[in-house]
């Protein structure tokens, strides 16, 4: 007697493992769209920019005349603002860490200021701009001006940090924790001199991160009003600024105008591309580097 | 004669070290005031938000906001004040971004987590990856330079801004989130559900789409859901190609704008401080940030909820 079909079986076989060859194909094709589409952006920028990309166009101001406009003032401004959130995100972003991570008991005040963290990840962008534009900008009088952009963007990336430091803070072995208490250190003792050593690169790599997704964030810096006026190089956190993205989005829009802000927009774009590139690489390195297993 | 090292002494004198002692004590405290930045920050956003949506509605009427269609905030003479265009702006852009990545995204998961091997998995995933680390600014430059201009040829009736092409470009730039937090859900699946079923006779193809996905289900939907509230939340993409025409529409190949965009267009805009233009920011920010929370806890209700543990 037999419970199955063979010669039915066989048949539909052979559909079944077309389909599933056919399927995988178009999953492979699914999978490369993305890459594909990546690289014609990537080219069609570079494109774009070629003839425009020159060393004059970094050390050259802002102007309204296209051959002779550079990027020096808004890769000052890139720069200023990295000095603001470097600082304010790696300070808090690390003390929420350890102390999330060592100090705070797990219960209902841990775990609210987690959910807290994680919801504001998930906060749009422009909403830090508008907290910005109401607290820094008018509450505290800054105007748009480098330290209420770094603040702003400081609050808006201190999700990343944490969450990176945490897991750093994390995945240090708690052997090493005993053995210094062992020793006779002390807590902070210990969470100085052996914790963050050991997780430096997981926070440094969380840093590298946070500062990347800070440097290409342009809508909160709308949000501030940043005009789009020619202003002077910035000089101290307290001067008017533009940033690199900033001055990709003007010459965007004003593209309609004037030709040939396209290629200028297109070659700040290389210029920030090339940027976060490096960045990311180093990032790669350290961990892949220093980041021990135990 | 070097004197004996006494242990007990020297608990007792580091004891007896008042700075040590401080620093020990004063430590948590100044940590968790860095901690607690994070809840002011919730408590900045909330407040402010709240504060001025209030201040909104003391002049514009709720039924204006949401029942009416006409929005023109800087009418010297007339302003109206409603949301509907905005969020239709938003819902058409959003819906078109999710029509790329939920596809593309899930797929790309399948691919990676069923039928790719582990060495082109290693190549593959960070370079999909790449697509989520490029700054949002690019892909408006590339939607209204590059995007618009090719679909254009094939759709001749196209704006020169519209909410197809950033509602695509916005839907590429979603594919990683989808495909990675899609995989990750599919690689907590046991290996031994997969093995049972290909000892049943499944091919790859079925075990991919009778087994895994049904298995990791909560985990894809929060996917999804998350990749709409980034949609919902994304400003520069549609800033840039998507205009500023206060359109109420079913129409993608009209200029729309969403919340996103006019809350950049009335902040670059003139609306002094205190005029009502200013504050719809607050009432429009207000409602982009109860859509993206709710959305957010949706999906980490349903993770959580749903989560099948093996």
């Amino acid at each position: 007697m037999e419970y199955i079909d063979r010669g039915h079986v066989q048949k539909k076989m052979r559909t079944r493992l077309l389909l599933n060859k056919v399927f995988k194909y178009l999953f492979l094709a699914a999978t490369l769209f993305g890459l594909v589409f990546l690289a014609i952006l990537i080219t069609r920028v570079f494109i774009d920019s070629i003839g425009w990309l020159d060393f004059s166009f970094l050390t050259n101001r802002l102007s309204f005349n296209p051959e002779i406009a550079g990027i020096k003032g808004a890769a000052a401004g890139t720069l200023w603002l990295m000095v603001i959130v470097g600082p304010v995100t790696m300070t808090l972003g690390v003390g929420t860490a350890i102390y999330l991570e060592e100090y705070a008991k797990k219960g209902r005040l841990h775990s609210f200021i987690q959910t807290n963290i994680s919801n504001l990840a998930g906060v749009p962008s422009i909403v830090f701009g508008l907290l910005g534009l109401t607290v820094f900008v008018r509450v505290l009088g800054f105007g748009s001006s480098i330290i209420a952009g770094g603040l702003t963007m400081s609050l808006l990336v201190l999700p990343i940090v944490v969450v990176a430091a945490q897991e750093a803070i994390r995945s240090v072995p708690g052997f090493l924790r005993e053995a210094s208490y062992g020793m006779g250190a002390t807590k902070w003792q210990t969470i100085k001199k052996v914790v963050l050593p050991a997780a430096i690169p997981g926070i440094l790599t969380g840093m590298i991160l946070a500062l990347s997704r800070a440097i290409g964030e342009t809508a909160p810096l709308v949000a501030l009003g940043i005009p789009a006026l020619i202003i002077p190089v910035p000089g101290s956190i307290f001067d008017n600024f533009t940033a690199l993205p900033m001055q990709v989005y003007y010459w965007t829009i004003d593209s309609a105008l004037t030709a040939e802000y396209l290629n200028l927009a297109a070659a700040t774009i290389i210029v920030l591309l090339v940027v976060l590139f490096l960045m990311n690489s180093v990032a790669i390195i350290i961990r892949n580097k220093f980041q021990k297993r135990y | 004669m070097s004197e004996r090292l006494n242990v007990k002494e020297a608990i007792q004198a580091k004891r007896k070290n008042n700075k040590s002692v401080f620093v020990e004590k004063m430590v948590p405290v100044i940590l968790f005031l860095a901690a607690f930045i994070s809840i002011i920050t919730t408590i900045g956003i909330v407040g402010t938000l709240t504060y001025e949506t209030i201040l909104f509605f003391r002049e514009v009427s709720f039924t204006e906001f949401f029942t009416t269609t006409d929005l023109s905030p800087l009418n010297p003479t007339d302003p109206k004040f409603s949301i509907l265009p905005l969020l239709m702006g938003t819902v058409m852009s959003s819906l078109i971004a999710m029509f790329v990545a939920i596809p593309i995204g899930l797929t790309t998961a399948v691919y990676l987590s069923e039928y790719a091997s582990s060495n082109s998995r290693k190549v593959l995933k960070p370079m999909i990856e790449v697509l989520a680390g490029i700054p949002t600014i690019v892909y408006g430059f590339f939607a209204f330079t590059f995007v618009t201009p090719v679909l254009q040829e094939v759709i001749p009736i196209l704006d020169r801004t519209n909410v197809l092409s950033p509602g695509i470009v916005m839907g590429i730039m979603i594919i990683p989130m989808v495909a990675s937090l899609s995989e990750d859900a599919m690689n907590s699946v046991p290996n031994s559900m997969r093995e049972g079923a290909l000892a049943l006779g499944a091919t790859p193809l079925e075990v991919a789409f009778r087994v895994v996905i049904p298995a990791a289900i909560s985990g894809i939907i929060a996917s999804f859901v998350l990749g709409i509230s980034r949609a919902i939340g994304e400003t520069m993409i549609v800033t840039i190609a998507s205009g500023s025409t206060k359109n109420f529409t079913f129409d993608v190949t009209q200029s729309m704008q969403t919340m996103t965009a006019y809350i950049v267009e009335v902040t670059s805009g003139d609306a002094g401080a205190g005029t009502t233009a200013y504050f719809s920011l607050y009432a429009v920010g207000m409602t982009l940030f109860v859509f993206t929370l709710l959305m957010n806890m949706f999906a980490t209700y349903i993770t959580r909820r749903f989560r099948e543990v093996y």
